[in-house]
């Protein structure tokens, strides 16, 4: 079922005047959780990803994250960290964390940082969701 | 004709954005792209960040935040009087930090996404980040 995170004024796309608000959604598949951020990720709203992904991983009993990065108009060293903190949560428990649906804008960083190579990135979230799915099995 | 910017916001992660943005629209009036003004975006989100976290540790504050833009060059600098850096060259390297959930990627993004990037600090003496970056279409023009 997909749940849509606390409505919030949100950027219109790619405006890079827009205040740091973050939407989060969340969908859960078998054992993927499918986490959307709308908006900006850095030092403030990060706080919200951490929350809503952690209280989603517990309440579904998932095992696997696919970060739906197609509504993510910013994104710093700390909503990356946010990220890679979960990332080693799922990781403990044998699970697998994948992106999907990285805009232009934001695949400069998340290159420079390295992330993409612990965490393997995919076009389509659906496609991703599938992928990770038939690892898990 | 030589543009200034001044702003002073309390050490607090919500202004991390009110920074960035301020930033973002001062370069745009000047020559910078899209594509550059989202990577000054994400070095003035770090400068502030470091401020914040590691200057203040997020105790009260304030960050100061200059820039300058003239003929498609802006120069940006970001201060606090927080505890200050230990060891400079430690803190530029990639992946130092303290924090699991940190990346410890600020000053390596800085670096990369500026021209320049100038950092002065002591510890007990606060932190100065500097970091100047030209518009390619500026660079372009000149040339012609």
């Amino acid at each position: 079922m997909r749940k849509e995170g606390k409505a919030s004024p949100l950027p219109s796309g790619g405006d890079p005047f827009c205040l740091a608000v973050v939407r989060i959604d969340t969908e859960v598949i078998g054992r993927v959780l499918v986490v959307a951020p709308h908006g900006e990720l850095d030092l403030h709203t990060a706080e919200e990803f951490k929350r809503v992904t952690d209280r989603e991983l517990e309440r579904a009993n998932a095992r696997h994250i696919v970060v739906d990065c197609s509504g993510l108009t910013f994104v710093d060293s700390s909503g990356l960290g946010a990220i890679l903190g979960r990332y080693k949560k799922v990781s403990q428990i044998g699970g697998q964390m994948v992106f999907a649906g990285v805009p232009e804008q934001t695949r400069s960083i998340l290159r420079l940082s390295g992330i993409l190579k612990i965490i393997p990135e995919h076009h389509d979230p659906k496609r991703a969701v599938r992928c990770i799915s038939g690892v898990a099995r | 004709m030589k543009n200034t910017l001044s702003l002073e916001i309390a050490s607090l992660p919500e202004n991390v954005g009110v920074a960035r943005v301020t930033l973002a629209a001062f370069a745009a009036l000047d020559s910078f792209s899209v594509a550059e003004i989202e990577e000054i975006k994400v070095a003035v989100s770090e400068a502030v960040t470091n401020a914040v976290v590691h200057g203040y540790r997020d105790r009260p504050g304030v960050v100061m935040l200059r820039a300058e833009l003239e003929n498609g060059r802006l120069c940006i600098v970001v201060e606090d009087t927080g505890v200050g850096i230990e060891n400079i060259e430690q803190a530029r390297k990639p992946a130092f930090s303290t924090d699991p959930e940190r990346m410890g990627l600020g000053f390596v993004f800085m670096e990369s996404f500026m021209d320049e990037l100038e950092v002065v600090s002591a510890p007990g003496a606060g932190t100065r980040v500097r970091m100047t970056k030209t518009a390619a279409r500026h660079e372009v023009r000149e040339g012609e």
